[in-house]
């Protein structure tokens, strides 16, 4: 870029921007500092915000109520197995509507993004049934089947989109250089199409650990993930701002830094491919 | 090109996509009909086996007729509206601020980006507890400290604080996505209009905006299919009190609550009605707007 900027003013931006990112960041940093503090501390007032005595007893308190592990795991399972599944099933789908449109192609695709907007309320007891007569209902089964489909139609479109963005070119000149199919799916397409998925594969990761309506209402005791983890501690039961604090970063650790060191991939994710 | 065999080839290709999606949306839905015109209350002992009870369309009058109805599709419509009106218009000033030249702006980035990686119990529950609390509330220690009456937030001001929970997780999103857009602008054409002296507003209003319209669109479709359905951050603030029972959450109350499938299953058809309006008037938007 050719404009000048003086030291001033990229100043005065670093200030503005900072104290923004700091505020709408706090929510979570507050969380975090007061997981460390003993439950007085937590209320204390004036609110302490550094000058504490750190302490993980509440971290300690939270594993001894539920086990964080078995949420964590179940977590883990439901999100990261709908979110493979989800790809195995749409990559074929993207793929030949990216490299073999009709006319129909986008009819289809705006209809499964409609089937998004269906509202899951609307259609929770059909579900529910369901589940008890196929015996799904509390299972990691179950939720790795809903969430899959539930985030299919974004997993279709994200990927068409980058598929899309593949030359055809490409294809036809490394088949006339005599590439077998192999060849071809190896060393062509796959490098090319490998960002699109992984940043795919990312985003619906990170839906499907944070999805709250179905993980809610169709586990107990045995599937529940965090979502259901950190649910329990919506009744009050007296003193518990440090334990919900140490509860919330526990559940929201992993994704945060699943999410801060795939910030990259992430950003062009979210965007769902769709701007650019 | 496409030959008639690879035009075959790609229809078994999408065929499981299609069939599951087919599937995930008939069969529900079609249950759903068939109860809402039934009498289904399994704690009084009605049940699938036994036979239901034909009551007609008396489930839908029922639903409407109940006082809780229209304020719910008004809450509905309220958050949602709302939250994509900050979101977008914050969003839009955070990505052109961000956009300028600046010290660790990947560390901005990160901070701004955060809340959407936040699971919505959690961000529920620490906006409540940890900021609403009228007591020991992040926000009632700076009211104190400015000498004003600390707020009981999550009764006195219900919605506004609802939807400024919802606003913080989404801000990232439409953030990022209009940053995006900003970041490919073509610089030479701002520096031209620079040039030609014109003011900043008009140089937002006329070269910027149209060159975002595009990616404001994506914000605001895949923004209203989430926040149509929002239900955790309700369940965990105030379970649908003071005046935040949105549609979704009145029929959930309906159904698991009061355990009235029927009547319950009424209000799935009208949410599903009120999405499809909201769904059409979009797709027509994205539809014309995804052309290239």
């Amino acid at each position: 870029m050719a404009r000048a900027v003086t030291n001033t003013r990229k100043t005065v931006n670093t200030v503005i921007a900072w104290s923004i990112g700091l505020l709408i960041f706090f929510p979570i940093l507050w969380t975090i500092l007061t997981s460390f503090k003993t439950e007085a501390q937590a209320i204390n007032d004036p609110p302490l915000f550094l000058f504490f005595d750190w302490t993980l007893e509440n971290y300690a308190a939270v594993q001894e109520r539920s086990n964080y592990m078995r949420f964590l795991w179940n977590s883990i399972i439901i999100a990261g197995g709908s979110t493979l599944l989800g790809v195995i099933i749409a990559v074929p789908a993207a793929w030949s509507m990216a490299f073999v449109p009709s006319k129909r192609t986008k009819d289809i695709l705006l209809w499964m993004l409609s089937t998004k907007m269906l509202p899951a309320v609307g259609v929770l007891y059909p579900i529910y049934l369901i589940f008890i007569q196929l015996g799904l209902l509390d299972t990691r089964v179950g939720l790795v089947v809903v969430l899959m489909l539930i985030n299919m139609p974004i997993i279709v479109w994200m990927l068409y989109t980058y598929f899309r963005e593949i030359p055809v070119e490409i294809l036809e000149a490394s088949r006339m250089d005599g590439a077998s199919l192999r060849d071809e799916i190896l060393y062509v397409l796959a490098p090319m199409a490998l960002p699109g998925i992984a940043s795919t594969v990312l985003l619906n990761f990170i839906l499907a650990w944070n999805e709250a309506f179905w993980t809610l209402n169709l586990t107990a005791a045995k599937a529940a993930p965090l979502t259901a983890f950190i649910a329990s501690y919506s009744s009050p039961e007296g003193l518990f701002f440090a334990k919900l604090s140490a509860a919330s970063t526990m559940a929201i650790a992993p994704i945060l830094l699943l999410g801060w060191f795939s910030q990259k991939q992430l950003v062009r994710g979210l965007t769902f491919g769709a701007v650019k | 090109m496409a030959t008639q065999h690879s035009r075959s080839a790609a229809r078994l290709m999408m065929a499981p996509a299609v069939i599951l999606l087919l599937g995930w949306m008939l069969v529900p839905l079609t249950m759903t009909l068939y109860f809402s015109f039934k009498k289904f209350l399994p704690l009084r002992g009605d049940s699938l086996g036994n036979g239901l009870e034909w009551v007609g369309l008396e489930n839908y009058s029922r639903f409407v007729g109940s006082s809780s109805f229209w304020p719910s599709v008004q809450a509905t419509l309220i958050i949602v509206g709302s939250v994509l009106v900050i979101t977008v218009v914050l969003g839009t000033l955070l990505a052109l601020l961000l956009d300028q030249p600046m010290w660790g702006q990947g560390i901005v980035r990160i901070l701004v980006i955060t809340p959407f990686f936040v699971m919505p119990t959690v961000s529920g529950l620490v906006w409540k507890n940890m900021f609403m609390d009228p007591i020991n509330g992040i926000l009632a220690h700076l009211f104190k400290f400015f000498g004003a009456q600390p707020l009981e937030w999550l009764s006195q001001a219900s919605m506004q604080s609802i939807i400024m929970i919802v606003s913080w997780q989404w801000l990232p999103f439409a953030t990022l996505i209009l940053l995006t857009a900003i970041q490919s602008l073509d610089s030479e054409q701002l520096e031209a209009s620079e040039m030609d002296g014109a003011p900043v507003l008009k140089r937002f209003w006329h070269i910027i905006l149209p060159h975002m319209s595009r990616a404001i669109t994506v914000v605001i479709l895949i923004q209203t299919i989430f926040l149509l359905s929002i239900f955790a951050e309700i369940f965990v603030t105030t379970a649908g009190a003071f005046g935040t029972k949105t549609l979704t959450y009145l029929i959930f109350q309906r159904v698991l609550e009061s355990q009235n499938v029927g009547l319950g299953s009424a209000g799935g058809v009208y949410a599903i009605i009120l999405a499809n309006i909201v769904a059409i008037f979009l797709m027509r938007i994205v539809g014309k707007n995804l052309d290239r």
